[in-house]
């Protein structure tokens, strides 16, 4: 293996490899923690059937299947920019991690208009409209709320953490030779993307 | 650990992969449109699981990585196959 930039006097301490398990290691803690909003849901889906399908009905389809497109769009970008800058197009690369950050940024807004649009009809964690509605669709409500809340602060994150690392990619301080910046961050944004691949059937969809 | 860049992924497997995925979320929402019973939460899983595989195994990466990262995965499934397991043998025979 020939190992680029042991020319110069300096040896640099690295591990690309090492860093990206890391990553890993840390996503395996938030599919964890995720998880066990998702076991929460299992077991009121076991308990309250009925009223489960009945509150994902009040849901809007429509707002969850673009956001799942936007979702899965951004992830494509990310997982391009990688080849972008594996292949030294710096430009490129930087256009796909702003076109992630806007797509971020669309199913934020989304979101507010949905939530907004929810609120509005007096369906919000501790509303009495809610509590008349009994408490199968109050779980239901209470873990959608949480569960795509603690989703959309993911993404927020997942998008500054984009953001800083195309600074670091205009600065050139993240070049197509070590680049493990950026796909730690895009495996951060890929994890976002799986959770929302298993939260939008089972909240949005069932019947 | 050594040290060894991955081969870059071409561009176009990812845009396939990712019409995949599009195809694959049309035919949940499709699918869910119909009544199945039980059967509708277990088809909409299967499909969120080939929709995940597609993006852990392509767009993550984890195709190229080493077995540590594979055997890590599984480790992770496993466990959460354990909670689910342990909570539902509580929850079911209540």
């Amino acid at each position: 293996m020939i190992i680029k930039g042991l020319l110069p006097m300096s040896i640099e301490h690295r591990d690309d490899t090492g860093a990206r398990f890391g990553m890993w290691l840390f996503l395996y803690t938030e599919v964890i923690l995720f998880s066990g909003l998702f076991i929460l849901y299992s077991v009121g889906l076991a308990k309250f059937p009925q009223q489960f399908a009945e509150a994902s009905h009040k849901l809007n389809i429509y707002f969850g299947t673009i956001n799942t497109l936007v979702l899965l769009t951004s992830s494509l970008t990310i997982a391009l920019a990688i080849t972008a800058i594996q292949k030294n197009k710096i430009k490129l690369t930087l256009n796909l991690c702003f076109v992630t950050i806007f797509l971020a940024i669309v199913f934020l807004i989304n979101k507010y208009f949905e939530w907004s649009a929810e609120i509005g009809h007096g369906i919000y964690p501790g509303s009495e409209h809610l509590a008349e509605m009994g408490p199968g669709i109050t779980a239901f409500f209470n873990l959608y709320y949480f569960t795509a809340g603690l989703h959309g602060f993911h993404i927020l994150i997942g998008g500054t953490l984009i953001a800083v690392v195309a600074t670091l990619i205009a600065k050139g301080k993240v070049t197509s030779d070590r680049y493990t910046l950026l796909e730690n961050s895009a495996l951060y944004w890929h994890l976002v993307d799986l959770v929302w691949i298993f939260l939008f059937p089972l909240y949005y969809l069932i019947l | 650990m050594t040290e060894h860049k991955h081969e870059p992924v071409p561009f176009r497997t990812f845009i396939l992969i990712w019409f995949a995925l599009l195809v694959l979320t049309v035919v949940t929402v499709a699918v869910s449109r119909v009544h199945l019973g039980a059967w509708n939460i277990w088809v909409a899983l299967t499909i969120a699981s080939i929709k995940s595989s597609l993006v852990v195994f392509i767009f993550m990466h984890l195709r190229q990585e080493s077995k540590l990262f594979k055997i890590g995965l599984l480790t992770l499934l496993i466990i959460v196959a354990i909670f689910i397991g342990l909570t539902f043998t509580d929850v079911l025979y209540r």
